[in-house]
């Protein structure tokens, strides 16, 4: 018994198709007691109700850096052991984290029009995300470009690890570059906690709630691409007898 | 190597081969911006180092698709290929000549640019420093994005959603040491750090081109 074993799309499929209900209704239940629970919190004595963006904001922001070290991992795997599902799972995790990225930069922006008096910053955590999500763009943009689904994958994987070494260069040269208007992290493992209880609890069921809204949103795409694999392989078939 | 490197000089050069085009390509966007912007000294002087660099990146980017793709068209990259040179040496030479072809001309000409943007006199030589160590990783990362999309008959556009990204680092660094010789300040730790990058880049990327390549040669 191997992780390995779910490199056979087959044996992937029946186990993620078991999986699938559960994860979702999980999701749903976290991401909707979450988001209300911290719906429900009181206003802060500073921010006042601008505050329950946080909900939105810091799980989605998460999601969008650890889906981008999902791909890279996924592309090694792909390059390293020539696993399809795992190609196939970094090509199906790209649009969510473009789309967790572009929901991190817009409730940023939401938030940051009250509290900050701009829309936008040129701050370096700001201009890393847009950088993230320039990268999200060029590597759908490649997947998109390719006919012949290995060689895309072979392409994708190498500028996702390319890529990858440049989004945390540009991370570092925008602090060299601008000095912050961004807050530091609220939440830390190293420095403790620095965010009320009422917060915070809500807070960490989001950020549950929209790792298994990752993990299903995965998962149904993973499939599908596997079926549209498994259709084009019969389709070549048909079309050769 | 070097009889490729010279292959690669004498095709640029040759009528057709687009040497000068990324300089007058430079040329009209540095002076589209004054246009764009007002002819106040002023406001051109505080923006020129940016404009510089963000043209020098621009026009780096079009002759890009130049490495690889007329080569890959009439087959010659298959023979360059299979000859014993090592792919990644291909690589390296093939950038070293877009380099020598559009980087060096622009470190060259930056000084004129400048003049044209009333660039401070104090600005110029590290402007021309910060280009010369820029403008090789420039071409190495645009050798990468040419070996990504050489099989791909539009792959211009392409091309520069990948590639961009790539140079934000460099533009950051450079842009910012000539930024801070126009303010008066110090400016080894931009050009270091710039200098760190693209020796990180030559060492590296030859090895995810030519993997690249190989991928799309397959």
């Amino acid at each position: 018994m191997s992780i390995w074993e779910y490199a056979n799309p087959t044996k992937f499929m029946r186990t993620s198709g078991a999986v699938l209900p559960w994860v979702v209704t999980l999701a749903v239940l976290c991401c909707v007691t979450g988001i209300a629970w911290g719906f429900l919190t009181p206003e802060d004595y500073r921010q006042g109700s601008t505050v329950k963006i946080i909900f939105l904001h810091v799980p989605a922001a998460l999601m969008a850096i650890n889906i981008w070290l999902m791909m890279l991992a996924a592309s090694l795997i792909w390059l390293v052991r020539r696993h399809h599902v795992s190609a196939l799972a970094a090509k199906a995790a790209a649009p969510i984290g473009a789309v967790m990225t572009l929901i991190a930069l817009v409730t940023g922006a939401v938030w940051g029009q009250p509290m900050w008096g701009t829309w936008w910053e040129w701050d370096p955590r700001l201009t890393s995300f847009l950088v993230l999500f320039f990268f999200y763009l060029g590597y759908i943009a490649l997947w998109s470009a390719f006919e012949d689904a290995d060689s895309a994958a072979d392409l994708t994987g190498v500028l996702c690890l390319v890529g990858s070494v440049f989004a945390l260069l540009s991370r570092y040269a925008a602090f060299f570059w601008n000095q912050g208007l961004h807050q530091g992290a609220s939440l830390s493992v190293q420095s403790g906690e620095r965010m009320s209880a009422v917060y915070r609890y809500p807070l960490y069921l989001c950020m549950l709630g929209f790792f298994l809204l990752f993990l299903a949103l995965l998962l149904i795409r993973t499939r599908t691409e596997i079926r549209r694999r498994r259709l084009a392989a019969l389709l070549a078939r048909e079309n050769r007898t | 190597m070097i009889a490729l490197l010279m292959r690669d000089l004498r095709l640029a050069t040759r009528a057709g081969g687009g040497f000068g085009l990324a300089l007058a390509f430079f040329l009209i966007v540095v002076s589209l911006v004054p246009f764009g912007i007002g002819p106040q000294g002023g406001t051109l002087s505080l923006i020129a180092p940016g404009i510089l660099w963000v043209g020098a990146l621009l026009s780096c980017l079009l002759s890009l698709d130049r490495i690889f793709a007329l080569d890959h068209e009439d087959g010659s990259l298959d023979l360059i290929a299979t000859s014993p040179l090592p792919l990644e040496g291909v690589v390296a030479i093939k950038s070293l000549a877009h380099w020598l072809t559009t980087g060096l001309p622009l470190v060259l000409a930056a000084p004129v640019f400048g003049l044209l943007l009333h660039l401070p006199g104090q600005a110029y030589g590290t402007l021309m420093l910060s280009l010369l160590i820029g403008t090789p990783a420039l071409s190495m990362l645009g050798a990468f994005g040419a070996a990504v999309t050489v099989g791909l008959r539009r792959g211009g556009l392409l091309l520069s959603l990948l590639v961009l990204p790539l140079y934000i680092p460099t533009l950051i660094f450079g842009a910012e040491a000539v930024r801070r010789s126009v303010a008066g300040g110090a400016i080894a730790t931009p050009l270091v750090f710039q200098a760190a990058i693209t020796l990180g880049v030559l060492a590296l990327v030859p090895f995810a081109a030519a993997g690249a390549l190989r991928i799309n040669l397959r």
